[in-house]
Parts: structure tokens; C-alpha cells; sequence
């Protein structure tokens, strides 16, 4: 018998193989002329190869607020990681776990309320 | 009833009966051939779910365009087919047959990657669902970790594709998607630890069975007030995290063209549309089994209960698409982060406290 991540790994070989499928079809039948203006950048009707150079490249700096939001989000997220186990030994567990889940739900609590009160959560 | 909320379950179990006689000519090991037998059926069961799922799609793509023009008094489609029914497919065949246009400065390779994995994360959360009474692909007692686990697939996918387009619009909507996608996901985890502290497992099947009984009134969303909360919290973030259209910004086509997708086309561009509403109806789906209590419901049979409960989540959510306004980004991510969490926050504290009140009345 296949064991349940035997299935689950089926499971993940058709997840790979079902998107290129339409893709290999599309690549066998469709039409392929490709040239110089199909081929240039979009950017609105106006042609990127006329640009300055530095208009040309598109790694363009970014605001912090990405980078913070994605801080908060690891934060959070290594706190569900605690949370699920938490959450299925509930019944055995008792008054005791819920009081330690208060807790640490409280200092995380805290965290968002310090990055909201110091504007991090602002997108200005 | 019995046989139609059964038929499934038998047609499986006779096929597998059916490839066992078959392979009793081979004179195969025992063990090697009850492993082969379970690995072709776990391969027909896989097929039956992609093509069930492609034509939920081309239905809910249909739907979608039907629902949108009676909401604007327009028709919709209605030449291909009858009333139209034809028109995705007739869509789905323009794009094969497109051209695919690689810009060329884009990285190939991450170009193309891009809106396969973008597929990825529906197909693997297809495993884990329970679609009627024993029909459920793998009973993982992690079903809900797996779930959310791989819901995240899709923002790596989002994000190559804004990345690989060599595209200031590409970037800035890509950048965006992930701002949002990993924002819109805090609220929606975190408002499933209540359902899985009340019924003390993470399997599907067992979130499934705790709210059968009681005509439906056992459903989490009737769990007034833990339940109800969360499932609001859980649509609405689901919505955002998919991107649909209040929540649309990572494509807002009046700011940044296209968002990631500017640079697609052809069946690549195909493939992030048809991602949106793989990814749209299987979050309703879960939602459905999660709060509507799945396929428990009286008369008729449990897949078609699972369906119809399916059907009008995703109806909602047209609902909402074709008649809220685009929010500002910063209204966006306020509303994930000052809204969402502290109240999914405080109803995980709430269902921790109401439970053991609710197990001392005998409830």
C-alpha cells in the first residue's frame, strides 16, 4: 500500500506536470515570428530603447514599508507554527495552557501594538 | 439515498477490485501487486479531480461573465454555445493558439516558471479535501497545516513573475502582490486556530464529521459568537489573498497596467487567469468545508451538498467583486493589519475561554 505522503508526493508530480502540459500544447501549435517591437519592453506606447540609461533599469529602490511588513509577517507566522500544536492539545491540555496561550498571545499583542504606535504599520 | 451519496465510493472500490483480477494473471508478489493496484487508482482519482477541477473553472469563468453583465444590465456571453456555455472553452482554444511574446530582457527561464507555479498550490490543496462521505484523496491529519502550507506557494510564483519580466510594472505589481498576499495571510491562519481548537484535530475529515447533526445548526459559522467571526475574517482575507477585485491592487490595471501580468501573454497569461479562479474556488471550497460543515446536510447527497454550499460562497464573492470599488493600497493593508489580526487575535483568546464553559453546561 502507498502511505499518505506517497500520495501527497503523486499529488505534488501532477501539480508540476499539469501546468506545462497547456504550455507544451501552446508551444507545438501557436505561431512564432517574433521581432524588435514585439519583442521590447512595454511601457506605455513610448519606447523604452529611446530612454536615458538610468531610465532603462527597472531595479528600481523600494520602500521600506515592503520589507517591514514581511518582518511582522515572519513574526506571525513562526507564531502559528506554535499556535496549531496549541491548538489540537486544547482539550487535554487544560486551564494552564490556556493561561501560557494568553500570555504569549499578549507579548505578540504587545509587538503589533508597538510597531502600530511607531508608524510601521503606515503606509505613507 | 444510499446509493447515490455511495456511488462514487463503489465505482472506486469496484475498479479497484475490477485492476486486482486483472493482475491476477501476472502471478506478481502480493505486495507488490496490491502496491501497484493503489498506485493506478490514486493516479485515476488524481485525474478525475484535475478534470473535475477544469471544468469547475470553465463553469466558474462562465458564471463570472454571466453574473457581471446582469449586475451591469448587459446580456454576456450568449453566441457560443447555448447561453453562451461555450465561451470559455472557445477562449481557452484563442489562447492556446497565441503567440507567446518574450520580452528581451526578460529571464527566460523565470519568465516561463512563473505561472507554472502559480498552478501549483490549487492542485496540492486538492488532496486534502474531503468531496463526500469516504471521498477524500488523502486524509493528511495535518490537513489544515498542508493547506495553508502550500497556500504560499503561489506568491513565490507571483512574485518571479513580476521579477522575470524585466518591467517596472511587472516588479512594482509583483512587490505589491506579495505586500499583500503575505499580509492577507496572517488573518486568514490565524482565524482557523479556533475551528481546529474546537474540534481538537487538524484533519479535514474530522472538522468534516464534528459538525454533522443537528439539522446544521452544528456548522461553525451558527458557533455564535467564535465561529461566525471567524468565518467572516477567513472570507475576507481568502478574497484578498486570491485577489479579487476590491482587493485587486497587484493588478490594478488603472496604476500599473497589468501588475505582474503585464509582460504575459498566450497561454502563459492564460495560466495566471486560470490560476486566479483555481485559486478562487478552492478557497471556497475549504471555507465551505471549514464553517458550512462540508458535505453533511440532509437529503440529498454529500458531494452535491459540498457543491452547492461552494456555489454560494463563490457567488458571494462575484457579488462583492462586481459591486465594491478598488481600494487605496494603504486602505488595504490597514485593513489586514488593524483590522483583521487584532480581532482574529482576540477571538483565538474567546474560543480558548468559551470552550471549557461551553464542555461544562454539557453542550
Amino acid at each position: 500500500m502507498l502511505d499518505e505522503y506517497g500520495i501527497v508526493a503523486l499529488f505534488a508530480f501532477v501539480a508540476v506536470v499539469f501546468p506545462a502540459i497547456p504550455l507544451l500544447m501552446a508551444w507545438v501549435i501557436r505561431p512564432k515570428k517574433p521581432n524588435k517591437s514585439k519583442r521590447a519592453t512595454y511601457e506605455c506606447g513610448l519606447e523604452f530603447e529611446d530612454f536615458p540609461a538610468e531610465a532603462q533599469n527597472v531595479w528600481v529602490q523600494f520602500r521600506v514599508q515592503y520589507f517591514i511588513y514581511a518582518l511582522i509577517f515572519v513574526v506571525f507566522d513562526i507564531e502559528v507554527v506554535f499556535l496549531y500544536p496549541w491548538a489540537v492539545a486544547y482539550n487535554a491540555l487544560g486551564l494552564f495552557a490556556l493561561i501560557e496561550m494568553v500570555i504569549f498571545l499578549g507579548i505578540l499583542a504587545l509587538a503589533l501594538a508597538y510597531a502600530w504606535r511607531k508608524g510601521l504599520l503606515e503606509w505613507t | 439515498m444510499d446509493f447515490f451519496d455511495n456511488i462514487f465510493t463503489n465505482i472506486y472500490a469496484w475498479l479497484a477490485f475490477w485492476l486486482h483480477e486483472l493482475l491476477m494473471g501476472w502471478n506478481l508478489p502480493k505486495d507488490v501487486e496490491s502496491a501497484l493496484v493503489s498506485a493506478i487508482m490514486i493516479i485515476l482519482v488524481i485525474i478525475v479531480i484535475i478534470l473535475w477541477m477544469v471544468l469547475m473553472v470553465l463553469i466558474l469563468i462562465w458564471l463570472e461573465r454571466k453574473n457581471a453583465a446582469r449586475i451591469q444590465d448587459r446580456v454576456g456571453p450568449n453566441r457560443v454555445g447555448p447561453w453562451g456555455l461555450l465561451q470559455p472553452v472557445a477562449d481557452t482554444i484563442k489562447m492556446l493558439i497565441k503567440e507567446d511574446i518574450l520580452p528581451e530582457n526578460a529571464d527566460r527561464f523565470v519568465h516561463t516558471i512563473a505561472p507554472m507555479i502559480v498552478m501549483m498550490p490549487p492542485v496540492l490543496m486538492f488532496a486534502v479535501i474531503p468531496w463526500g462521505k469516504g471521498m477524500v484523496p488523502v486524509d493528511l491529519n495535518i490537513g489544515v497545516l498542508w493547506i495553508i502550507a502550500v497556500a504560499s506557494i503561489g506568491t513565490i510564483g507571483v512574485f518571479l513573475g513580476g521579477y522575470g519580466s524585466n518591467n517596472k510594472y511587472s516588479l512594482l505589481g509583483g512587490m505589491r502582490a506579495v505586500a499583500q498576499m503575505v499580509s492577507y495571510e496572517i488573518p486568514q491562519v490565524l482565524t482557523i486556530v479556533p475551528i481546529v481548537l474546537m474540534v481538537g484535530s487538524m484533519s479535514l475529515v474530522k472538522i468534516n464529521e464534528a459538525q454533522s447533526g443537528w439539522f446544521g445548526m452544528q456548522w461553525f459559522v451558527f458557533a455564535f459568537p467564535v465561529g461566525t467571526i471567524a468565518f467572516v475574517v477567513y472570507y475576507l482575507s481568502a478574497l484578498a489573498e486570491v485577489g479579487r477585485t476590491p482587493f485587486d491592487i497587484p493588478e490594478g490595471e488603472s496604476e500599473i497596467v497589468a501588475g505582474y501580468m503585464t509582460e504575459y501573454s498566450g497561454m502563459k497569461w492564460a495560466l495566471f487567469y486560470l490560476a486566479e479562479y483555481f485559486n478562487f474556488f478552492i478557497v471556497c471550497v475549504i471555507g465551505a468545508t471549514l464553517f458550512l460543515g462540508g458535505w453533511n446536510g440532509p437529503i440529498l447527497p454529500g458531494y452535491v451538498w459540498l457543491v452547492a454550499k461552494t456555489y454560494a460562497l463563490v457567488l458571494l464573492g462575484m457579488w462583492i467583486r462586481m459591486t465594491w470599488p478598488r481600494f487605496r493600497v494603504d486602505q488595504l493593508m490597514n485593513f489586514a493589519w488593524k483590522v483583521l489580526v487584532p480581532i482574529a487575535l482576540v477571538n483565538i483568546v474567546l474560543a480558548g475561554v468559551a470552550l471549557p464553559i461551553f464542555k461544562m453546561i454539557g453542550f
